[in-house]
């Protein structure tokens, strides 16, 4: 930690969420000279007492830009009216992990954040005793402003400039959780102003002096290369400032965006293949045949599972199937690069802007120290911004160029040019004898990828004696990965849903059947084991206590669903009734176990969104490939859930003194299968594949141009 | 190229561009509004809403020869600082997400309430249903919708 008088007045706090501070870093004396490689993010304290606090993580619609700060405004004890959030750059010197991803900022951030601010407020109580001459521990603070026991007072912005000078303390104490008086409270999005106002906050809208728009043609099939292209066409279109080609692409640049798009279009290439072009059902068939063949990689092995399904009762065997999905963000990918010989600057919407910087430093065969990255706001992420394909074509545009570039997605190139949810099949077996469930072996067969760190150690893993996952996977051309619950999104319907038949088969009850498996795993040694069965059994108990389980009105059909991801425990129930001959979710109950919530109304906000977006992808996501070629390009072929297909969301947190765990991704697993356990209840059909609106009749796509 | 003339927030305007050029990329690469986004360029997603002598449409399909002689409004404009009723309940209901399609969410909403100002919860479902919002803010944008309303009539 670091801090340093400001010439403008007031205190600036260095402060460090993973490692000291670099030796030797001499602070700034003012925040226009602020050098960012050795000041990753910080609180500033102005003389007049407002506060800014740099948020670190790349934001994109998950909160973290005012939740993460709460945290450190709660610790320095400062009101939340005097607070101001800005976005911190990239800094790789001393941040180790400025991303977001796998549902982990609060997680990670938590203990380190609240030490940053504790820290922070300790320097100013002790500046502040020091000029009263009192012992600090007599000193009390409360919204910035410090206390002594004869009740004389003092504002942080009295004493920043002494604080200043202070040595850093250690050992600081944090709040008990009783004391909390921002963290708990409903806290707006703090851009929310700018968002609701239009101003620029994302990366489509950063403008730069010298800025030009490139579009990119890439190969219209994944496998295809380029042959040739004629591009005179394009060079013709007034606005058309250059073309040029780069591996198998070519970017069309020009002034504005328009003539970009369309010199883009006036290309015209000619594309081919060595090998041949993967479509769909193509897929369809390699992944059954792994699913019935013999080569898997054994991910957990407990017992013997063919022991115990050749000893069965009864067994139940089904396959899961699930498409592509691209990620749709609603703000297409884009980013800005301006390379020259002395430094790189990048601005744009990323979620992993450090593995990004390394990415272009090694493209371009430059130094990483060169290059500065500044993330704006993100029209969303959902894993798509993980992967920095854009930002490295920028970079690579701008530096044959020579200009500062901002590459631009059509929407039509962010669907063709993903990095999507990989297709995926589960075949789940289980047995059972005397009534109780034996065995358990659960085999995926993915594209590109399979399951991966602790998911084959989810539930029902220790419940079980008998237990194993096996994985196996097709290298194809298509890119894939990680989606919004990477995996998960689609296991936990395949499980759930499993679990639903099985129960119904054995005549169980379904909540009773999953608290009674639970209670076999407490007291497990295995620390592969991370879910808590008891956190389980409460949010289960919860759903069905809030829901109404098993006393539904007239014509309501319930399903029920648990699962845990991301560290955080869920469980909901959807409720179903027939419309018009078809069953259609009118309401999901979700409780939710992610330990403190910091800001219960961003919080629900992510419930909210994840259990539609579950939902919404279950019923509608599709994407198909007929060789090579995605079969959807823009919202005329692909579906999203729209404003009228959607159930009214009632979200629900368990109270306890956790530490908080993950929310951007836990509420969407789960979805489906509430759902698809709730259409079975209404109408006895069982769903195995996604979307399920194939085997649900005569839902259509609007077709014409919709207007409000 | 030719030349157009354009009221956009009540200001006249004047646009060298090519005919076939969306209002959109007018309002957003010349003219430096940046509220008014791209989501899908064929008039499904809405979050390009603008209106156009008090209607919605949807900027990217929308050129500056029917808009001429036309007063636009863009989310800039709706009003002078953020106090417009739908603004006002945005906030109070925390509505956005990542905040992308929210402007152009406001912008029909708020064309929608001129035109019927006491609608039912339905009526709201049926009349946001063209925009979409890809992190599923719908509950809220409803919320907000019914808020608006609720404080129009007290
Ligand atoms: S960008 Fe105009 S409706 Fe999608
Ligand atoms: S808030 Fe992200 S698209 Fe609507």
């Amino acid at each position: 930690m670091k801090t340093t008088s400001l010439a403008g007045g007031g205190l600036l706090i260095g402060f460090n969420l993973f490692e000291s501070c670099k030796p030797g870093v001499e602070p700034p004396v003012d925040l226009a000279s602020l050098d960012y490689n050795d000041f990753n993010a910080f609180i500033k304290i102005a003389d007049n007492g407002a506060v800014t606090i740099f948020s670190p993580n790349p934001e994109i619609g998950q909160g973290v830009k005012t939740a993460m700060p709460m945290i450190i405004a709660e610790e320095l004890d400062v009101a939340w009216k005097d607070v101001y959030v800005l976005q911190a750059p990239l800094d790789t010197k001393n941040f180790t992990r400025q991303v977001a991803g796998g549902s982990q900022s609060i997680r990670h951030g938590w203990e380190p954040l609240r030490q940053t601010g504790a820290t922070a407020r300790q320097l100013l109580v002790n500046a502040a005793a020091a000029r009263w001459g009192v012992d600090p521990r007599e000193c009390t603070t409360k919204e910035g402003i410090i206390s002594n026991a004869k009740g004389e007072t003092l504002g942080y912005g009295d004493v920043v400039q002494e604080a200043a000078a202070l040595e850093i303390p250690e050992d600081v104490a944090l709040k008990s959780v009783k004391e909390f008086s921002i963290i708990g409270q409903e806290i707006p999005n703090v851009d929310l102003d700018e968002i609701v106002t239009g101003k620029p906050l994302f990366g489509l809208d950063y403008k730069k002096e010298g800025m030009v728009i490139a579009c990119v043609l890439r190969p219209p099939a994944f496998g295809q290369k380029l042959v040739s292209v004629e591009e005179s066409g394009a060079r013709a279109l007034p606005g058309v400032l250059d073309v040029i080609r780069f591996g198998d692409k070519v970017a069309v640049l020009a002034q504005d965006t328009w003539t970009a798009m369309k010199g883009k279009a006036a290309l015209k290439a000619e594309w081919g293949n060595d090998e041949p072009l993967e479509s769909t059902e193509d897929h369809d068939r390699i992944l059954t045949d792994l699913l019935d063949g013999r080569e898997f990689t054994t991910m957990r092995k407990d017992g013997n599972v063919e022991k115990a399904f050749a000893e069965a009762d009864m067994v139940l065997e089904r396959t899961y199937e699930s498409p592509f999905l691209p990620h749709n963000c609603m703000e297409p990918m884009n980013f800005y690069a301006d390379v020259t010989p002395e430094r790189i600057h990048l601005v744009g919407p990323i979620q992993t802007p450090e593995g990004t910087a390394h990415q272009i430093a090694e493209v371009l065969g430059r130094d990483f120290s060169e290059i500065s990255l500044e993330m704006t706001r993100q029209g969303g992420g959902f894993g798509r911004r993980l992967y920095g394909d854009f930002a490295v074509e920028a970079a690579e545009v701008s530096n044959l160029a020579k200009r500062p570039v901002k590459v631009v997605f059509t929407r039509e190139d962010d669907m063709a040019d993903g990095i999507y949810r990989p297709a995926i099949k589960y075949r789940i077996k289980a047995s059972v004898r005397d009534g109780q469930i034996t065995g358990y072996h659960l085999k995926e067969a993915a594209i590109n990828s399979n399951m991966y760190g602790l998911i084959p150690n989810f539930f029902p893993a220790g419940a079980l004696e008998n237990y194993q996952v096996d994985v196996a996977k097709f290298d194809s051309k298509i890119t894939t990965g990680a989606w919004r619950a990477p995996y998960t999104n689609f296991l936990a319907f395949a499980e759930q849903s499993f679990f639903d038949e099985l129960f119904e088969q054995m005549g169980a009850d379904k909540i009773q059947s999953r608290i009674d498996l639970l209670e076999k795993v407490k007291g497990t040694t295995d620390d592969r084991i991370q879910y808590s069965p008891g956190r389980m059994q409460e949010v289960i108990r919860m759903a069905a206590e809030k829901s109404g389980w098993g006393t539904p009105k007239e014509g309501v059909y319930q399903g029920f669903a648990a699962y845990y991801c991301h560290n955080s425990h869920v469980a909901e129930v959807a409720d179903v009734v027939m419309e018009n001959g078809e069953p259609v979710v009118k309401r999901v109950v979700c409780v939710v176990d992610c330990g403190i919530v910091i800001n219960p109304s961003g919080a629900r906000n992510q419930v909210e969104g994840g259990v539609i977006d579950g939902i919404g992808h279950a019923l509608y996501g599709n994407f198909a490939f007929r060789d090579g070629r995605p079969q959807a390009l823009n919202f005329n072929d692909y579906r999203l859930i729209r404003m009228n297909e959607i159930p009214r969301v009632e979200s629900y947190f368990v109270q306890n003194e956790e530490s908080p765990t993950g929310l951007g991704e836990p509420a969407l697993p789960p979805a489906g299968a509430a759902m698809a356990n709730a259409i079975f209840a209404a109408t006895g059909k069982r769903l195995y594949n996604q979307p399920f609106v194939n085997a649900l009749k005569d839902v259509k796509i609007p077709e014409k141009e919709i207007i409000g | 190229m030719p030349t157009y003339s354009i009221k956009v927030n009540g200001k006249s305007h004047s646009v060298d561009v090519s005919a076939d050029m969306p209002l959109l990329w007018v309002l957003r690469d010349h003219l430096n509004l940046m509220g008014t986004k791209y989501g899908c360029g064929i008039a499904l997603c809405g979050t390009c809403t603008v209106h156009v002598d008090g209607d919605p449409a949807r900027s990217c399909v929308v050129t500056l020869e029917q808009v001429q002689g036309k007063e636009i409004t863009t989310i800039e404009g709706l009003s002078e600082d953020g106090s417009h009723p739908l603004q006002e309940a945005w906030k109070e209901v925390d509505v956005p997400q990542c905040g992308y399609c929210q402007a152009g969410q406001i912008m029909t909403a708020a064309a929608f309430l001129k035109r019927n100002p006491d609608p039912s919860p339905d009526q709201i479902r049926e009349a946001m249903n063209g925009n979409l919002c890809r992190c599923a803010s719908y509950q809220r944008i409803q919320e907000a919708v019914e808020l608006a309303v609720k404080n129009n009539k007290s």
